[in-house]
């Protein structure tokens, strides 16, 4: 097969080894690198220590704040809005996000392989809601949705037709994946996009002496190229997903009933932290939640390397 | 647009099929968008009763302009100014640390280098919105919270963006170019900000632009840290308006259009600068997604 080969020259260009060579300047290195880690370790480090500190304590009605050891933890594994606003999450990740990363996927492939028409207006219109804030996003979807004022159900009743509710608790899921998909398939789409246009050229040309059509350019070039850009976005989406709290804390007002306190689990540590002002059993959900996005991180990025080491 | 699109792009050849598909995907993605755009040019009574597509019966774009400038004393203007000192003054600052951290991650080796590196991989997995109940507490333990440093120095800390750098930092500047210098006398300092930073000028607005953006979006730390009307970003200030919209009565309805048309006004900064400053994402996006 000569299109497999093809994808393995590509596979072995992305290593560097100049890390012996380099001199050493100790004072220059900590002087550039100091001040970003300072500020790294005050904004970054020392929160997250202080969140794992509250997470060992409880405020008591009388008696003030006592040691608790891990009891914030093990309510917060049996506490069922949080193991809902979880499942949730899970939901997502398995449904709206994989189904919004094949999309980018394929829009990007297509926009590459040049067949479409007016492609760098198409382009730009996909991409054009990266540059609408999260806040207008969903503040405008909200209008969209809504039973009078949006256009949607503005047309159903044009034709005599119940319009359906968005924002009802049967459909409130859905409606919030498509506000997300809205606000991020061009994102992920560019990411795609991006490293397609790094192949080198001079592959598809190999590839059109040897025979290949699109679709075999497509599979044994295009994709193990894209390898990177997947880990990249694949990672983003899992942040991206247990970090949702603008979407569900703007569209509450609308539907305080179908979105409740506790949609996604941001939303609870939200609520918990600020409206029931419980800080160590919101700092301890709050550590908890970075704790699983490192862990499925993690596994995303050790199954990429499996696979990479099983092909090369 | 080059011809050097792919394989079919050099024949020339375009398929209607496949155009019309992306064609229907692009209108799914700008008629949101060019709902708000009409729907900001409707008085407050139209935007409920005539369809979302056609224009009012009246054109109070202007009067919808004039209304959320001057509401409660001009507190959109004052948000809007926010939002930009907090995105300006957190982008240069992100921009100048994770240059300087790029650049030295790339060209020196240290002690420590690795850990300090490693530690930085580990944080970009640490979602932001886990770290803001303790940075809220920690803020108000020294009396910041309701003050723009509480949203800016925050904003700084940009793992990812310093793994960019470094990324970028190994590509653009070359070693060799390093030690010439060297040879000629020059220090470190001088070779970093006379030599290494004019060849990262495209990763430093790369990093400047994806920093820009997060401050620019950002709704839940200052939701959190800023109790003061006058210290809103605009992002907060709309939500603000809109929650009050809900509240009914004939004050209340005047902020509908008002959320609407201020929705619009902020949005149309931020297209404009993604169309004119597109390539720059792209260059920054493939550093970070074509290597690892």
């Amino acid at each position: 097969m000569p299109s497999a080969s093809l994808a393995s020259v590509h596979m072995s260009t992305t290593t560097t080894g100049r890390d012996n060579a380099l001199p050493r300047h100790y004072g220059a290195a900590y002087a550039l690198t100091l001040p970003f880690y300072i500020v790294f370790v005050l904004m970054l480090v020392v929160p997250l220590g202080y969140a794992a500190y509250l997470s060992l304590f409880r405020t008591r009605m009388v008696g003030g704040t006592v040691f608790s050891g891990i009891e914030n933890y093990i309510r917060a594994v049996t506490d069922a809005a949080l193991l809902a606003g979880i499942g949730r999450m899970l939901l997502f990740l398995t449904t709206s996000v994989p189904l919004g990363l094949l999309v980018s996927l394929l829009l990007a492939l297509a926009l590459d392989t040049g067949l479409v028409r007016a492609a760098r207006f198409v382009r730009l219109s996909i991409f054009i809601p990266y540059a609408v804030p999260g806040v207008i996003a969903t503040l405008m979807w909200g209008f969209i949705y809504g039973p009078t004022v949006g256009p949607i159900s503005q047309l159903f009743s044009l034709f005599g037709a119940k319009p359906p509710e968005f924002l009802s608790a049967s459909l409130i899921t859905p409606s919030m994946m498509n506000i997300l998909f809205w606000e991020y398939v061009g994102y992920n789409m560019i990411i795609f996009f991006a490293a397609l246009r790094n192949i080198p050229r001079d592959l598809y040309e190999a590839a059109a002496i040897d025979g290949a059509n699109q679709w075999q350019v497509a599979w044994y070039i295009k994709l193990p190229a894209l390898r990177p850009a997947l880990l990249l976005t694949v990672t983003f989406a899992v942040i991206g997903t247990f970090q949702i709290f603008n979407e569900p804390n703007l569209l509450y007002p609308l539907a305080p009933a179908s979105i409740g306190t506790a949609f996604s689990p941001n939303l609870y540590v939200y609520n918990l932290a600020f409206v029931q002002q419980n800080m160590n059993y919101a700092a301890a959900i709050a550590f908890l939640l970075a704790a699983i996005v490192a862990i499925i991180s993690f596994a995303v990025q050790s199954a990429f390397q499996h696979r990479a080491g099983s092909m090369s | 647009m080059t011809a050097l699109d792919s394989v079919s792009a050099v024949n020339g050849r375009r398929s209607n099929v496949l155009s019309i598909a992306l064609w229907v995907v692009a209108l799914y993605f700008l008629l949101p968008l060019v709902w708000l755009a009409v729907a900001s040019t409707k008085s407050n009574a139209d935007l409920f009763s005539t369809f979302g597509y056609a224009f009012g019966r009246t054109f109070a774009f202007f009067d919808n302009v004039v209304n959320v400038f001057t509401w409660s004393r001009g507190d959109y203007g004052r948000w809007l100014l926010n939002t930009l000192i907090y995105a300006l003054v957190s982008a240069v600052g992100a921009a100048a640390l994770t240059t300087a951290a790029g650049y030295a991650f790339a060209m020196y080796r240290f002690p420590g280098d690795r850990f300090m590196f490693n530690s930085l991989l580990a944080a970009i997995m640490v979602p932001t919105t886990a770290l803001a109940i303790p940075t809220y507490l920690l803020f108000a333990g020294v009396g910041m919270t309701n003050t723009p440093f509480a949203i800016i120095l925050p904003s700084l800390v940009s793992p990812f963006a310093v793994y960019l750098m470094r990324i970028f930092a190994a590509d653009a500047v070359s070693p060799t170019l390093l030690e010439a210098a060297r040879i000629d006398g020059a220090s470190e300092m001088r070779i970093f900000f006379q030599i290494g930073l004019p060849l990262l000028g495209p990763g430093i607005v790369t990093v400047f632009l994806f920093t820009l953006v997060a401050t620019w979006n950002n709704y839940f730390l200052p939701l959190i840290m800023l109790s003061d009307d006058s210290l809103y970003p605009v992002t907060v200030g709309l939500a603000q308006w809109r929650a009050a919209s809900m509240g009914g009565g004939s004050t209340t309805d005047a902020l509908y259009a008002n959320v609407v048309t201020g929705s619009f006004l902020s949005v149309v900064p931020l297209i404009v600068a993604f169309l004119f400053l597109q390539r720059y994402w792209v260059s920054g996006l493939s550093a970070g997604s074509v290597k690892e």
